[in-house]
């Protein structure tokens, strides 16, 4: 809980991608994935092209293959409504393997499948390397309003409190006879998830007060910004993969 | 941990059906912004923390329904109005929408507008517009307040579920013909089944602070002008 408040994604290592400043790497991802979904889907080669420009990336932060993949498990139900677009899109049919399947919805499955991955690649990449403060210290300094990060700080804070608040009060059940394991036990559950956000908010109605009295002005601490606001030369490094993913998208839109 | 999407992602809509509600939902945050900064005071900043962390848990809930890939979770829509207001909730689940988007790839960054708009627009104007007007026409007993609490994140969740309907046909990536209106019975059928969990846990939820916390229930502040001023505890509060 103290160790900087890391979340599940991160992964603690040092290397070139990790040294980036949040803002840059937010940036960039931002556009990489625009750049992505703006690719006409007819464009195969593109999108060939963009796991190229991932892959690199994650090669770069020291980002193993089989945990992008175990990792992109995340997007599984929008994969399902991909395969059966096929089936339920309208238009012009196709055989294939001796089904009728629709041409519009066979591209459309593709796009999803092919954007939705490339999407959720990029952002795991993101998380791989970014802690969750290095996060909200690169939204304050792109400029998001105050009261965003302020929010989504005691957000982050609180997760911490709110996990923690669980597990004592799940100890305390199972301690009295109760065994919360199975769906008919659902209503204990539903009892004790209002005491549960009550016990989480005295908690963190505490920890308000305590970083009140300590200073706290809405702002964040300065020593959060451990490091330095992004140079010139930084931006440019990290903006060499959004412009290549830019010059696919725009040659594909081209060529289509 | 086993967590699953269910915002919309990359590649369901196209590029500028996104882009023109990317531009809604900005408007709609910049003024939930201005709103929002007038009613976080002491009381409310460590609330829509704590809200917003309560909607990111409950998020990572999904129920797959139905096997065309069909999946949902809990908004958490209604309860963020209830407890802080429609301006600062608003901005609560864009917080966690955002957040989810760039570290999680759940819902696609450039996806953001059209999840923003149906979750933290649609969802909560809904929500907030119901509990508005039921707690003016229900009695102010706790049953009272829990049937607000149902109604409004039930009817909200059902709500928000077709504003990707609609959506989906402004700018859907595939044409489904007819089966457009397959996918809206299965959204609305499906979220109602979400939309009675949510309101069971938004129900019990509010009731619970409202009995022992009244004064941290944004939705009963406006309701009770008279209410007796609190003493300064001494030695701090709880």
């Amino acid at each position: 809980m103290g160790a900087g408040h890391a979340h599940v994604l991160y992964r603690e290592t040092d290397s070139p991608v990790h040294r980036l400043p949040p803002e840059v790497k937010i940036a960039a991802m931002v556009a990489f994935t625009i750049a992505v979904v703006a690719t006409p889907r007819e464009a195969l080669w593109a999108f060939g092209a963009y796991a190229l420009l991932v892959a690199a990336v994650a090669a770069l932060a020291r980002v193993t293959a089989g945990w992008l993949l175990l990792r992109s498990t995340i997007e599984l139900p929008f994969v399902l409504f991909a395969v059966a677009l096929p089936f339920i899109g309208a238009g012009e049919r196709v055989d294939v393997a001796g089904v009728q399947l629709s041409v519009d919805g066979l591209y459309g499955a593709w796009n999803i499948v092919a954007k939705g991955t490339l999407g959720v690649w990029a952002s795991l990449l993101l998380a791989a390397t970014t802690s969750t403060r290095d996060l909200i210290v690169g939204l304050d300094r792109l400029r998001c309003p105050q009261i965003l990060i302020q929010i989504a700080t005691f957000m982050l804070r609180y997760l911490d409190v709110l996990v923690g608040e669980a597990r004592r009060m799940r100890l305390a059940r199972i301690s009295r006879g109760d065994d919360p394991r199975f769906v008919w036990q659902l209503r204990g559950f539903a009892a004790g998830i209002g005491a549960l956000f009550l016990r989480a908010f005295e908690r963190g109605e505490r920890v308000y007060l305590a970083m009140l009295s300590r200073g706290y002005t809405g702002r964040l601490p300065t020593v959060w910004q451990g490091s330095a606001a992004a140079t010139t030369g930084q931006w440019l490094i990290a903006a060499t993969v959004p412009v290549m993913a830019a010059t696919v998208a725009a040659t594909a839109a081209v060529l289509t | 941990m086993e967590t699953l999407a269910m915002h919309i992602s990359n590649g369901i809509i196209n590029g500028p059906v996104a882009a023109v509600f990317a531009v809604i939902a900005l408007a709609a945050m910049a003024y939930c912004v201005r709103r929002g900064r007038q009613d976080l005071d002491d009381r409310l900043a460590p609330m829509a923390g704590l809200v917003a962390a309560f909607i990111f848990a409950v998020q990572m809930l999904n129920f797959p329904i139905f096997t065309a890939g069909v999946s949902g979770h809990l908004l958490g829509g209604a309860l963020a109005a209830m407890l802080v207001g429609p301006w600062v909730g608003a901005l609560c689940v864009a917080v966690v929408l955002v957040v989810q988007a760039l570290v999680f790839g759940d819902g696609g960054v450039a996806m953001l507008g059209l999840n923003i708009t149906n979750m933290a627009v649609i969802g909560l104007g809904v929500a907030y517009l119901l509990i508005a007007l039921l707690l003016r026409v229900l009695p102010r007993t706790p049953a009272g307040l829990a049937i607000t609490a149902f109604v409004s994140a039930l009817v909200s969740v059902v709500v928000a579920a077709m504003g990707f309907v609609l959506q989906y046909q402004l700018g859907g990536t595939t044409d489904l013909g007819e089966n457009l209106a397959g996918l809206a019975g299965t959204m609305a059928v499906s979220h109602l089944f979400i939309g009675i969990g949510e309101g069971l846990i938004t129900a019990t939820t509010v009731v619970t602070v409202a009995k022992v916390r009244p004064d941290l229930v944004y939705a009963l502040r406006a309701l009770k002008p008279a209410a007796p001023a609190t003493v300064p505890t001494v030695g701090g509060v709880r």
